[in-house]
């Protein structure tokens, strides 16, 4: 059980939590997860941990809605709780010992790389973030993200703010423009797509590029491999091994594949998550 | 005197028609009166080589007379001295290949139910006031990693023995595979409950969502938090893959992805519980021990249309509980002996359209001691499924020894312990089950907690 300490919506469809989680917390490094689960009954969906402050026993969480789950997690207020909340799960990310890191989000990725900015500027390495959003509404925690950072970049589809195109598009020109701009490790979470395009952008550059998995998970410990990745043309499983692997060895045709292979239940729980909630309104 | 009848008493069943689509318990056991009348066929041996079947030595002719004169009270008492997980081994021991393998009776007729009769009395006890209370009289706290059958019983002997032990569970409930891996069907989750109601009764502390090595580590449990000694009984539950082409295919998963879907999460009640499970038309499940059977036959209680066994052995091989295998064919599973998979086939979607497989024949032992099966030339062929599920076995996880330094293991990833005391190379830290000796059986792994709470305790004792 794990309360809520603080909890505000960033987006529409995105929210951010803050939960005393004092064992996690301590334990915590950048890239890895937790596994939680909001009622009896549940199911376990795995939630990177977006940031945590060792002193205070908080870490936070930044979840986007999607579905069934994730619904009835942004559903919930500061004063309650998660039922089950257990981590840190995966391997931290990997960091160089010197250089420029740049640190690319999309969606709720960007949350990710609070704690990533933070300990890359402990470690006294240069650090580039990049954040992307359809629109301006749609951005999230770029004004916590820019202290933390020696450069910020935000990127919308639209031009509403920031750059107009895509996080990929914005992190080819600063590859491109060389010098200080151009960093020597790129380290990419968010949506599946953008990661790909990402490793994509990176390929024969000699940048060393990482990316966040996300693929279906049961346990996350190791027990059931449904979180096999293909990296390299072997099975790795993201929550164990995982989940940052190397952009240009991982399969995204197959993963993406993956991913798909409880839409049709994914439906039938939404849609009856959305019907009980309308018998409850009237 | 004791009436020698040549069969054993049936264990009454709920139909397999009617059981292979639900999933509550097959086997509905002995009434008193057939209990009495089985445990009358003991012999009670003066050499009651039955025991040197069981793993943990239970006084069977005793236990057994006890049910025959009807005082299931000294019956249950004296089976719970020795294993403390009656109603769960009565139901899952291979008896078979243990005790009664060994009854004198089966030389000529059938062996005594054991078996059956173990889970009578357990079940009888269950039925009773539980009769435990905290009585945690030591200083020196125990930690116990993981609440598997080794984790809960190495718990339960040491709370008696008066230290104040917390249990540490990766998942939200405890159980290890008697929860995510063993089915309602045969195991129902009512009774680990009870067991695990029992232990908290005995003043067991029991905190889930914690993973010793990531949340806290091994050191910290030790030196920080001050635990006097350490028990792991993290198991052995890393699935195998078969390394085949299109095991990436969705539609194909491990036994224990399925199970624990099932189990654990209860897909079966999708879309009442949250987590969805496949319910494919057409299964084919690869391997032959318990999970394979607890596999196929999830699958065809889920509404397949055809569940397979597929296994490159044959029958002879096959390591799952003769009970389940009969309950298996009973309910309709076809088995299809020495046929190898070779690939899972694409349906053109990136899911499973069939797996293509090869007939194999049996050649000399290998060196297991069991024939080597041999592919027949040109005896390829495609099963027609939409489901492959792989229960090929597992392996200790390496989440604990892999942040843990100083823990020595062999090459399987397997614990390595003294064989006497179940210590690590680590010492205060101690080890039993699955995890040092690969995937067995829970009365394996039962025992193995029991020796080891014995073993802390008389460390402890040696350290004052
Ligand atoms: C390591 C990791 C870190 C993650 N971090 C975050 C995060 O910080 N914030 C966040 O909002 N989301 C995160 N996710 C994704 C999140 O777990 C899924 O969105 C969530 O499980 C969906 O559950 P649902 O019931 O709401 O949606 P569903 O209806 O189950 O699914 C909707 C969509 O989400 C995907 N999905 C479903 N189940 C899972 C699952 N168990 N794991 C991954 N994807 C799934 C499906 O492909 C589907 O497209 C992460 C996933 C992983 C593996
Ligand atoms: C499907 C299936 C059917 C079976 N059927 C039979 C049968 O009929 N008869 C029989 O005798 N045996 C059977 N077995 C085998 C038997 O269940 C096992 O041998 C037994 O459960 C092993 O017990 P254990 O306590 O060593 O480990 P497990 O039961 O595997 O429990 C280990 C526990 O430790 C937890 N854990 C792991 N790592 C950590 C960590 N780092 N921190 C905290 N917790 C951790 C796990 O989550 C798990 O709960 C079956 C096994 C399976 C999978
Ligand atoms: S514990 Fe298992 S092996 Fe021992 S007597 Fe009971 S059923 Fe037989
Ligand atoms: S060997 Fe068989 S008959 Fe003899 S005591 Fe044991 S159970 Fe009874
Ligand atoms: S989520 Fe089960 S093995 Fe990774």
């Amino acid at each position: 059980m794990a309360q809520i300490l603080e909890a505000r919506p960033l987006t529409p469809v995105t929210k951010y939590f803050r939960l005393a989680a004092p064992l996690i917390a301590a334990a915590a490094q950048p890239g890895q997860f937790v596994m939680l689960r909001v009622r009896e009954g549940g199911e376990r969906i795995p939630i990177t941990i977006a940031d945590y402050d060792r002193a205070a026993g908080t870490i936070s969480l930044v979840v986007q809605q999607v579905g069934a789950t994730t619904s009835l997690v942004c559903a919930l207020e500061a004063g309650e709780s998660i039922l089950d909340v257990a981590g840190p799960l995966g391997m931290a990310v990997e960091l160089p010992a010197r250089g420029h890191v740049c640190g690319v989000g999309g969606g709720f990725g960007s949350a990710a790389l609070l704690c990533l900015m933070r300990e890359l500027r402990r470690r006294g390495l240069a650090t580039t973030a990049i954040v992307g959003a359809r629109t301006r509404e749609l951005v999230i925690l770029a004004d916590e993200l820019a202290p933390l950072c020696d450069r910020l970049e935000v990127c919308t589809d639209d031009g509403s703010t920031g750059f107009r195109g895509f996080v990929s598009q914005r992190l080819a020109q600063l590859i491109e423009a060389g010098g200080a701009s151009r960093p020597d490790q790129v380290i990419a979470i968010g949506p599946m797509a953008m990661m790909r395009a990402i490793a994509d952008t990176t390929r024969g550059t000699g940048i060393r590029t990482l990316v966040s998995m996300d693929p279906l998970m049961v346990d996350g410990t190791g027990m059931c491999g449904g979180c096999r990745v293909t990296v390299g043309g072997k099975p790795m499983f993201a929550c164990v091994d995982g989940p940052c692997f190397d952009a240009h060895e991982v399969d995204f045709d197959v993963a993406m594949r993956r991913n798909k292979a409880y839409q049709a239940q994914e439906r039938q729980a939404r849609d009856r998550l959305a019907c009980m909630a309308q018998r409850e309104a009237r | 005197m004791p009436i020698k009848r040549l069969d054993k008493t049936p264990m009454p069943v709920r139909q397999a028609g009617l059981r292979a689509h639900d999933f509550a318990e097959v086997n509905r056991g002995y009434g008193a009166a057939q209990a009495a009348f089985e445990a009358e066929r003991c012999l009670r041996c003066q050499d009651a080589v039955c025991e040197d079947g069981c793993p943990v030595r239970v006084p069977i002719p005793e236990f057994v007379h006890r049910v025959a004169t009807g005082d299931l009270r000294g019956a249950a008492d004296l089976l719970r001295s020795a294993n403390p997980l009656p109603a769960i081994c009565g139901r899952v021991c291979p008896q078979e290949s243990q005790c009664e393998s060994r009854c004198s009776m089966a030389r000529r007729f059938e062996p005594v139910a054991i078996g059956h009769l173990e889970r009578f009395v357990a079940d009888w006890e269950r039925s009773q006031p539980p009769t435990v209370a905290p009585n945690l009289t030591r200083s020196e706290r125990i930690a116990i990693v993981g609440a598997g059958p080794a984790g809960l019983v190495c718990a339960g002997a040491l709370a008696r023995l008066g230290y104040p032990v917390t249990i540490y569970e990766a998942l939200h409930a405890p159980g290890g595979v008697l929860r995510y891996g063993i089915p309602e069907f045969r195991l129902p989750k009512a009774i680990l409950d009870w067991e695990i109601g029992l232990l908290q009764a005995l003043g067991v502390e029991i905190a889930c969502n914690v993973i010793i090595g990531k949340t806290i580590t091994l050191d910290a449990l030790m030196n920080e938090m001050g635990y006097a000694a350490v028990f792991i009984g993290t198991g052995a539950g890393l699935p195998r893959f078969l390394g085949i082409p299109g095991e990436e295919l969705n539609g194909v998963m491990s036994a224990n992805e399925f199970l624990t879907r099932v189990n654990l999460m209860r897909g079966f009640e999708f879309p009442e519980a949250d987590t969805p499970v496949q319910r494919a038309r057409r299964v084919a499940v690869v391997g032959a021990g318990n999970t394979a059977m607890d596999a196929v036959r999830t699958a065809l209680r889920l509404g397949a249309e055809r569940a397979l066994i597929v296994y490159r052995r044959s029958d002879q091989e096959m390591s799952a509980r003769v009970e389940e295998y009969h309950h298996a064919v009973e309910e309709g599973v076809e088995f299809h002996w020495l046929t190898n998979p070779l690939e899972v086939v694409d349906d053109g979607h990136g899911w499973v359209g069939g797996l293509r497989c090869q007939q194999m024949t049996l050649g000399e032992p290998d060196a297991s001691g069991r024939a080597r099966p041999l592919p027949v030339a040109g005896s390829e062929f495609v099963l027609p499924v939409e489901s492959v599920i792989l229960a090929i076995g597992t392996t200790p996880n390496p989440l604990l020894t892999r942040t843990t330094a100083g823990l020595a293991t062999n090459r399987h990833g397997c614990l390595l312990v003294d064989e006497r005391t179940a210590e690590t190379s680590r010492s205060g830290v101690f080890a039993g089950g699955d995890a040092v000796t690969g995937a067995a059986t829970v009365i394996l792994a039962a025992g193995a907690g029991k020796r080891a709470a014995q073993s802390i305790h008389e460390a402890l004792q040696a350290r004052r």
